[in-house]
Order: C-alpha cells, then sequence, then structure tokens
C-alpha cells in the first residue's frame, strides 16, 4: 500500500448531527451539497428522505437523525447534506454541520464503550477523543444495512 | 497510416472473433468443406496486412499458424486437440497484440518464441512425412494466389507504392484516445466481388454521442409542446406537430441503430466452454438458439460479464464429470443451452444445463451457518426458493474452491447487475435433473413514454404502456366512485371496474374530501384490468428511466427512478407492484404477511367464492356468487314498465326483463334501484334489490337448505347468515317467457349430464349452465353415488364431476370410468374451484377432456359444446 493510500485510509470528515461529531471516512466521501430539492419516496425506510438529482444521477438521502433513532431533521430541503459512495451507489445524509477532515493516527482509535446506546454501538467502528469532544467513527456499510433492515 | 491502423485493428477483432466458433467447429469434426479454407484465408489475411504495415509480432504469429492451417487444409494434418489448442493460442495472442495495437498504436512487447516453435513443431511434424515444408509465404499456391486476390480486393490491400507518406505519422496515444474521432464511415466489402456495401462501419462513440442528443431533442421537444398547450398562441401547433413526428422517428431510429443481435454478447461462450471442458474432464456441448433476438447494445454490453460468469459456473458446478453422469444414467455429453426471445418489451433468456442441480441440503446448511434463516424456516421453505439463496451476497457452495468459479465473484455478483439494468434473475432447480436461470431484461434502457400523474402533491410517473385509458370521475358526474363496504370500484360500460387509491397504496395521508382521487388511471397487468385513482394527471412525457437504489428495491412499487424536465426526480411506479400491494393490503386484516399468503395457499383448491352480499326486503342479508353477475346497473324506477304481470325495462336498445329479489322490495317512483344484470348470450335479465352492500370472498358452507326455489339455502359468510339465492330460478323465471324461442328449439333432445358436486350450492349453480346449454341434468353427489346411478342403468352422453369431494376424488372417478369399457367413451369435464396450469395437467392425465373452472359460465357452455359435437350448444 502507498502512504497516500494509507493516509486515505486513515482520514475521516467530521460531521455534526444533533450536537454529536461523527467521522466518515474521507475515501467515501465525494461532496458536500447545499439545501436541496428532495423528493421523498413512499414506502421507503424511514431513515430514507427521498430522492434527488445530483447532475442527472438520482442520489438516495438518508436522514442520519433518523437512523440514529433521534426524530427526524425537521425541514430536510434546508438542510446541509454529505454525498458518500458506497459500492457504486451515492447516497447523500443529512446532516447539521460540517467540519474539518482530519487525519487519525492508528493508535488514537478506541473500541466505542459497551454502555453507549446499542443502535449507536453498532454503526460506529471505533471512537476518537479529540480536544474538548469525542468524535464516533461512522461505519456506512452497517449504516445501509440499518437503514435497510429498519 | 494511422487510419490503416485503425481499420485493420477493426477489421482483424472482427476476423478473429469469428474464428473461435469456427475452429470449435473444426474440433468437434464439423463436416463443413469450406470450414478449413474459410480459418486459413481469415489467418492469411491478417498475415498479409500486418505485413503490409510492418507489424512483425503480428505477423511471424500469423505466418506460423497459417502454415499449421494450411498443412491441414491439405490434410497433412488431423485437426486434434493440440493442433486446434495451439491454434486457438496463437489466436489469443493475435488478439493480445491487436488489442495493444488499438489502444496505443504499438504492438508492444512480448516473448512469442515458445508458442511460434509449437505451431512450426507442428507444421514440420506434418510436413516431414509427405512434402517438404512451403517456403514461407513468399510463394502462393495457385489456389492461395486466387484467394489471395480475392482479399486483396478490400481497401487495405491495395498496395502503396512509397512506404509512407512524407510526414512523420505523430505519435497515436496523443489522438487516439483524446478526442472523440472523427466519425469515419468507409465502405467496407462484405465479399470480395460483391457490389457497394449495405452497411458501413461507424465509431461507437459517434452513435453514443447521437443518442444522447436525441434524449436532450426529445426532452426540450417536450417543453416546447408543454408551451405551446399553455399558449394562446396557435400559430406553432402546425410546425410544432411536425416536428414531434419527426423527432419520434428519429428517435425511434436512432434507438434501432443501438439494437443489436444477443448472439454478439454470446460469441466468446463457446471458446470458454471449450477451454472450460478441458481443464475441467468434462464433455460438454453448448447449444445457442434465438442468438439473432435483437436488443439495445449498451444492454448487450452490460449483460455480457454475468452471463458468462454464469455459463462457467455451469460448466463447473452444474455438470457432472463424464463417469458420474453415466453412473446416473445420463449421457457423458453435458448439455449447456442457452436461448433468448422477445416477450413484450423484455428479452428472456435462459441459461440451463442437464447436470446435477443445486445441492439444496448444502445450501440450506449454509443459509442457517450464516444466519440468513432459521432452521425451521429452510426446513418449510420449497426448493425452488431456497435455491434462490445462491443470490444472496458472498453465497458460495462449491465445496472445493476451483480456480474457475471460486474467485469471489458469485451469483449475488450477477443479480445486482442483471438488476442494475431493469432485469430479474430467477432459478428453479431439480436434483439430478439440472438447473434453469431465467433473465428477463429490458430491450433498452433509453426512453420510455409515462403518463405523470398527482397523488398528495407529488408526481408518480406510470408506463404509459400499461395505461389502456384514464377516466375522471368526479362528484356528482356520470362517472363517480362508488364503495362496496371499503372496496372503491368504478362502473365503466358493462363492468366493476376494481379500483386502488395510489394514496392507500403508497401509505399518504388522505386529502380533503372532495380534493382526493377523482382520476382513474384503468391499468392492464397481464389479462387483469384494475383502476388506479389519483389526483390528476399532468401530462404524458418521455422519461429515461434509471434503476431504483438498492435501498428502495425492496419496496416493489417502483420500477425505477427518472428525472423530469424541471430537474425534480420522479418515481415510477410499476401496476404489477402496485396490484400486489393492494393486493395484500386486502389480505392483511386478517393477519400479517405469512398467514396472509398461507391464506392465499389455502384457496387453491378450496372452494372459496367471491359473494356479492345485497339487501332485498325484509330479512337476512342475500348472497349471490359475483362471477355469476355480469353486470351491476342502476335503474330509474320510473323507467321500469309493467306488462302482463311481469317487469320491463329498457336496457342497451332492448328490452329487459326485470325480476325483484324479494316480494318485499319497493319500488318508489322517483328513485332507483339497483339491478344485478344476469346475461345469457343474446339476452340479459335484471334482478332488482333494494341495496348492494358488500363483496365478500368467503367459504360456502350451505347450513340449512332452503324450501323455496330463489334461495338455494342459508349460509354463514364471515359469521353472518346470508340467504344464497338461486341465481338459475330467476334466470329459469325470465327465461320461459321472454328469451328467444330458438334456445328451446335448439336443445339436443334427450342428450344427459351426469353432474357430481358434493356441494348443492355448486350443484344449484353448475346445473343451471348446463340446463341452459339445452341439456338434461341428473345431479349426484358424490362419486360414489355417480357410479351406483350408471350401474343402476341410468344414462348419460357426459359426466361433468366436481374434483375434490370426500371420498372418491374426481380424478379417481374418471380414471375409474375409463377403466370401464362401458363407460371409458363417456367424455369427463372436470370443474375446480382453482384450475391452475398442475391441477389441469393432472386432470388430463386422469383423463378429462376438459378441466375448468367452477362457475367461468362461458367456458363451461363451450366446453360442452365442444365435447358434444355436432350438437354444438350456444
Amino acid at each position: 500500500m502507498t502512504e497516500a493510500a494509507r493516509d486515505i485510509r486513515s482520514q475521516s470528515v467530521s460531521v455534526v448531527v444533533a450536537g454529536q461529531a461523527w467521522g466518515i471516512p474521507i475515501a467515501a466521501v465525494r461532496e458536500v451539497l447545499g439545501p436541496q430539492a428532495i423528493t421523498p419516496v413512499p414506502l421507503a425506510p424511514p431513515a430514507v428522505a427521498g430522492s434527488l438529482n445530483l447532475r442527472g444521477r438520482i442520489v438516495t438521502v438518508l436522514d442520519l437523525r433518523t437512523a440514529l433513532g433521534l426524530p427526524p431533521t425537521a425541514v430536510p430541503e434546508r438542510a446541509t447534506e454529505v454525498v458518500v459512495e458506497q459500492e457504486g451507489n451515492l447516497y447523500s445524509l443529512l446532516i447539521d454541520e460540517i467540519g474539518d477532515a482530519m487525519d487519525l493516527a492508528a493508535g488514537t482509535v478506541e473500541a466505542p464503550p459497551q454502555t453507549m446506546d446499542s443502535r449507536w454501538r453498532g454503526l460506529a467502528t471505533g471512537i476518537v477523543k479529540l480536544d474538548g469532544r469525542l468524535l464516533l467513527l461512522l461505519d456506512l456499510d452497517r449504516l445501509l444495512g440499518a437503514v435497510g433492515t429498519a | 497510416m494511422e487510419d490503416f491502423v485503425q481499420d485493420f485493428v477493426a477489421e482483424t477483432v472482427e476476423a478473429l472473433g469469428a474464428l473461435d466458433n469456427d475452429l470449435l467447429r473444426l474440433e468437434v469434426g464439423a463436416a463443413e468443406p469450406d470450414l478449413v479454407p474459410r480459418i486459413f484465408r481469415a489467418v492469411h489475411t491478417i498475415k498479409g496486412t500486418c505485413g503490409f504495415l510492418g507489424l512483425n509480432r503480428l505477423r511471424r504469429v500469423a505466418h506460423s499458424a497459417e502454415n499449421v492451417l494450411d498443412a491441414i487444409r491439405k490434410d497433412r494434418l488431423a485437426a486434434g486437440t493440440e493442433v486446434v489448442t495451439a491454434i486457438l493460442g496463437a489466436i489469443d495472442v493475435l488478439k493480445a497484440i491487436t488489442d495493444h495495437l488499438g489502444a496505443t498504436g504499438s504492438e508492444g512487447e512480448g516473448d512469442d518464441e515458445a508458442l511460434i516453435n509449437r505451431l512450426d513443431a507442428l507444421h514440420e511434424g506434418a510436413s516431414a512425412t509427405p512434402a517438404p515444408p512451403p517456403p514461407p509465404a513468399a510463394t502462393l499456391s495457385a489456389e492461395e494466389a486466387a484467394l489471395a486476390a480475392a482479399w486483396d480486393a478490400t481497401p487495405a490491400h491495395i498496395p502503396i507504392p512509397e512506404p509512407v507518406p512524407a510526414p512523420a505519422p505523430a505519435p497515436a496515444p496523443i489522438l487516439a484516445p483524446a478526442a472523440v474521432p472523427a466519425p469515419r464511415a468507409e465502405a467496407r466489402p462484405v465479399a470480395a466481388g460483391e457490389g457497394a456495401a449495405q452497411s458501413i462501419r461507424v465509431n461507437l462513440d459517434l452513435l453514443e454521442t447521437l443518442m444522447t442528443s436525441v434524449s436532450e431533442l426529445v426532452l426540450t421537444r417536450n417543453q416546447l409542446l408543454q408551451l405551446s398547450r399553455n399558449s394562446r398562441d396557435n400559430s406553432f401547433a402546425g410546425p410544432l406537430q411536425r416536428l414531434n413526428h419527426v423527432v419520434s422517428e428519429l428517435q425511434e431510429n436512432v434507438m434501432k441503430t443501438r439494437m443489436q443481435p444477443v448472439g454478439n454478447a454470446w460469441s466468446k461462450l463457446p471458446r470458454i466452454v471449450r477451454d472450460l471442458a478441458r481443464d475441467l474432464d468434462k464433455k460438454i456441448e453448448m447449444r445457442m438458439t434465438g442468438a439473432e433476438t435483437e436488443l439495445d447494445r449498451q444492454v448487450l454490453e452490460m449483460i455480457r460479464d454475468p452471463l458468462t460468469h454464469m455459463v462457467r459456473n455451469s460448466c463447473d458446478h452444474g455438470l457432472e464429470r463424464p463417469a458420474e453422469r453415466v453412473a446416473a444414467g445420463k449421457d457423458e455429453t453435458g448439455i449447456i443451452a442457452l436461448h433468448a426471445s422477445h416477450e413484450g418489451g423484455h428479452i428472456v433468456m435462459t441459461l440451463s444445463d442437464d447436470g446435477r442441480g443445486l445441492n439444496l441440503v448444502r445450501i440450506r446448511q449454509k443459509a442457517v451457518e450464516r444466519g440468513l434463516a432459521t432452521e425451521a424456516e429452510v426446513a418449510a421453505m420449497g426448493d425452488n426458493q431456497v435455491a434462490q439463496f445462491i443470490f444472496r451476497s458472498g453465497f458460495s457452495t462449491a465445496a472445493a474452491v476451483t480456480d474457475v468459479s471460486g474467485r469471489g465473484v458469485g451469483m449475488d455478483v450477477v443479480r445486482t447487475n442483471v438488476e442494475r439494468i431493469g432485469g430479474t434473475i430467477e432459478l428453479s432447480t431439480k436434483p439430478g435433473k439440472g438447473s434453469v436461470f431465467t433473465i428477463k431484461i429490458p430491450l433498452t434502457l433509453a426512453i420510455v413514454s409515462a403518463l405523470i400523474v398527482d397523488c398528495a402533491g407529488q408526481r408518480y410517473a406510470v408506463p404509459q404502456i400499461s395505461v389502456t385509458e384514464m377516466v375522471q370521475a368526479g362528484e356528482g358526474g356520470e362517472r363517480r366512485i362508488e364503495r362496496i363496504r371499503d372496496t372503491p370500484v368504478l362502473r365503466l360500460r358493462d363492468r366493476l371496474l376494481p379500483l386502488v387509491p395510489l394514496r392507500s397504496v403508497l401509505g399518504l395521508p388522505r386529502g380533503e374530501p372532495g380534493k382526493e382521487g377523482s382520476l382513474v388511471i384503468v391499468t392492464r397487468v397481464g389479462a387483469y384490468e384494475f383502476g388506479i385513482v389519483v389526483d390528476s394527471a399532468q401530462d404524458t412525457e418521455e422519461i429515461v428511466v434509471k434503476p431504483v437504489a438498492p435501498l428502495l428495491k425492496e419496496i416493489g412499487v417502483y420500477s425505477g427512478n427518472t428525472i423530469l424536465g424541471d430537474g425534480s426526480v420522479c418515481m415510477i411506479v410499476d401496476p404489477n407492484g402496485i396490484l400486489a400491494r393492494a393486493g395484500r393490503l386486502d389480505t392483511s386484516a386478517g393477519g400479517d404477511g405469512v398467514q396472509a399468503a398461507a391464506g392465499a395457499e389455502g384457496l387453491h383448491g378450496s372452494e372459496r367464492v367471491a359473494l356479492l352480499l345485497v339487501r332485498a326486503g325484509l330479512g337476512m342479508p342475500k348472497a349471490i356468487p359475483l362471477d355469476l353477475v355480469a353486470r351491476l346497473e342502476e335503474i330509474a324506477v320510473d323507467e321500469i314498465h309493467e306488462l302482463g304481470g311481469r317487469m320491463l325495462t329498457k336496457y342497451r336498445g332492448k328490452l329487459m326483463p326485470l325480476i325483484a329479489a324479494d316480494h318485499g322490495v319497493a319500488f318508489e317512483p322517483g328513485t332507483r334501484k339497483p339491478v344485478l344484470v344476469f346475461a345469457e348470450g343474446e339476452n340479459s335479465m335484471g334482478l332488482v334489490v333494494d341495496t348492494i352492500d358488500d363483496i365478500v370472498e368467503s367459504d360456502i358452507n350451505v347450513e340449512l337448505r332452503s324450501g323455496r326455489p330463489e334461495a338455494i339455502g342459508s349460509a354463514l359468510v364471515g359469521g353472518r347468515p346470508v340467504e344464497l339465492l338461486n341465481a338459475s330460478h330467476f334466470v329459469g323465471e325470465t327465461a320461459g317467457t321472454w328469451f328467444s324461442p330458438p334456445s328451446v328449439a335448439r336443445r339436443p333432445r334427450g342428450r344427459r349430464v351426469l353432474m357430481v358436486d358434493d356441494s348443492p350450492f355448486f350443484r344449484g349453480l353448475v346445473g343451471p349452465i348446463i340446463r341452459s346449454c339445452g341439456l338434461e341434468v341428473l345431479a349426484t353427489g358424490s362419486a360414489e353415488e355417480a357410479l351406483a346411478r350408471l350401474e343402476a342403468g341410468e344414462r348419460a352422453d357426459l359426466v361433468v364431476t366436481d374434483i375434490e369431494m370426500p371420498g372418491m376424488d374426481g380424478y379417481e372417478l374418471c380414471r375409474t370410468l375409463k377403466r370401464d369399457p362401458r363407460w371409458a367413451h363417456l367424455p369427463v369435464i372436470g370443474l375446480s374451484g382453482h384450475a391452475g396450469a398442475e391441477d389441469v395437467e393432472r386432470g388430463m392425465a386422469a383423463g378429462f377432456a376438459r378441466h375448468l373452472p367452477k362457475l367461468a359460465r362461458d367456458d363451461i357452455s363451450r366446453a360442452i359444446g365442444e365435447v358434444l359435437q355436432p350438437e354444438t350448444c350456444a
């Protein structure tokens, strides 16, 4: 593995959802969107807020709040979104705000505490102690799995 | 020079592709006299051209291969496995070099010595005996010269005196991949001596660009049409109409340019199968049919890899080794059959093998191991259901991971690829007999026409192909949506159209009264027609169908999604899915999905009927099988006339006799009464009731026989007692008086039908149908009774029997009759509540002349007529 590739793997973009910082693997992140027109998809799993048109590609919008067991985002059309790619498909995650990209040295990642909410524990691969706050690392595979089976 | 190289690459790729199958046919000893010369010519052409272009690697390989082929051609060498393998190896090298040449403009580096030595050794071995090796290509035999001359007629072969024109050719890599190559349309002779070519070579990128432009053009035209519709200025209408027409035609033709025979995606398969058969020590025959079936190039490309993978799988896992096959009593050569055909807007491909079938035991185990299902669940699943597990992610059953299929690509990838292009894949398997994969894919991914409808503030697209008409059913208007309890229906001409409100199917909130759901989109799914109720429709639009995200696939009511002219995403509803879901909604009242499904299963063969519940007069509600009712109408009491103590009304330009379902039915002037219309041939009669309450599906258990002719008896329907009306009585009442005399005159004298049914209710229904054919009915309540009556000397010309009866069933009765010489000639018609394909097959095996669903009135009379020829029944 090249140096650059290893860098990509350990980098995360931090996002804030309901006051909690989450780290999304930077390799998966495609872009960040401002407010968008979202078409609702009736009968979709609860965490699916709808679909949007990203330059001719149709992207499924996921409400992270719902996926995390929180009340749904009030006005999805006004939320900030981060677009990620997983197995060739694009998903856009509704978030409150986008933070920085950060490099997470391998030693700093710990297992999430056993006492954490089981739903959150299911979605987080690890936890990183930053100055003054904790960053949970979001596992996109598990997120999609959880959304699909909800 | 560049152009020559690119042409050469294109031609060579094509020629090499064609060679594979020729060589395979050669190996199996196909007796085609022109086979060897054809292969020889192709290789010879390649050699000649690359020599001319200074492509030395290619020339040397082609030359050695040509020598071997020449030896075969002259019967100096037998085309055995070793020889063919060496030639195939040479072809592979030629291909690899050509590909490299196409991509980079150079032949690339490589060591071909081993291959050339092997070819030369074969050639020398052959020529050592009869004749000296012919000197390399310099001198040609007379025949060769003639051939070469013929082939040299192609433009690429016209010798150019000077080696290369003055300016040094620019390095290919700079030009080739960067820009879209200029459209080249060069005439390509089909064969030497033919006149002008009928086809030209067109760059693929050009076709793609053309398609994109047409798509844009279609969308722009749509916007224009929209604008024109909203504008008061009519002067655009004419030209716009023409534009519309031309664009549609253009679109259609551009789509056609993209159509290719599916065989193009199959061309490599015989070679793959051959190589695998060798590697795996198996004998495999590949059969391909329907290769000429055309589909969109893009779809073709996307299906190629999944298909190749599946064929590999069939060779590796599906088919057994020869010894194993022989032990199982099969031919030692396994067969893999690939078939394609068109079906509606789809192409259906089946890939079948006659191998061992899937190891269902192992799949069950593995599904449990992987936590995909519990042991109880897999035990309860049918074999084909279990087989579908192989499409799940990471599911491979090969006990030994072989080189062939154990490379981390599984059937889940195949499924994903097929679904990505909007297709479906199914599998059925029989242990010891083999497996059949069925892939159904759309002909094109491009544009379809769809109706854009509004529902609860959102737009949805309904594919135009399934829409038959639209009906505005406004409040108080001519047509309104009626509810029979909670089931909405629409009277459409002479039918009752079941309705499915899109809102309820999609679980959307109900709208304000009066505003929601007034437009009925009449939709056809197979033979079934129903109405989707939406708020309004906007327009038809040409849409580009995109598959839905994997997360949304499970929902089942969307066949895709699209981006509309204004840039917003729009879901495409699938009428099939809507119907399936609506059906589920109906039955789910009684429990969860699993139970509902089990209930549906239970329906098979049981005698549940849809009953129309009505009220007429006082007393308990009345019920009549819905299937017997041709139409529901409402007739104004003022339109009812009395004549000779009977009621009549004018209906569809004819007089129709009416009869009240009960003496208590009140005819108040100024009101309208619901009427159940029964039709028989040209005649109809109406049964007047007070109200139509409900349609229910119920078992029929007649609890109390009735003493009155107008009722069969009383039964419990949904826990409530109802009176079952005897339709035949009412029809008979009016028929005697009103129906035209010919039906009486036509009555065949003395023909008699022995009817067997344990249910008095059905005897009461089927009897009149038979009688209406002018036949006498001898009704019996069991097979045993029927046989006893025949033994006792009762005469019958035809037996009409129920299938499921306590004691001897209908099949057994039929077999018993057929065994007895006294009655073997008696035709037997079987009637069952459910006549599925399997039931019909079983019935035919038992000796039924016909096997029909009960209450299919027309079918029954027609069948009786056919069976009792020549006295046909009306």
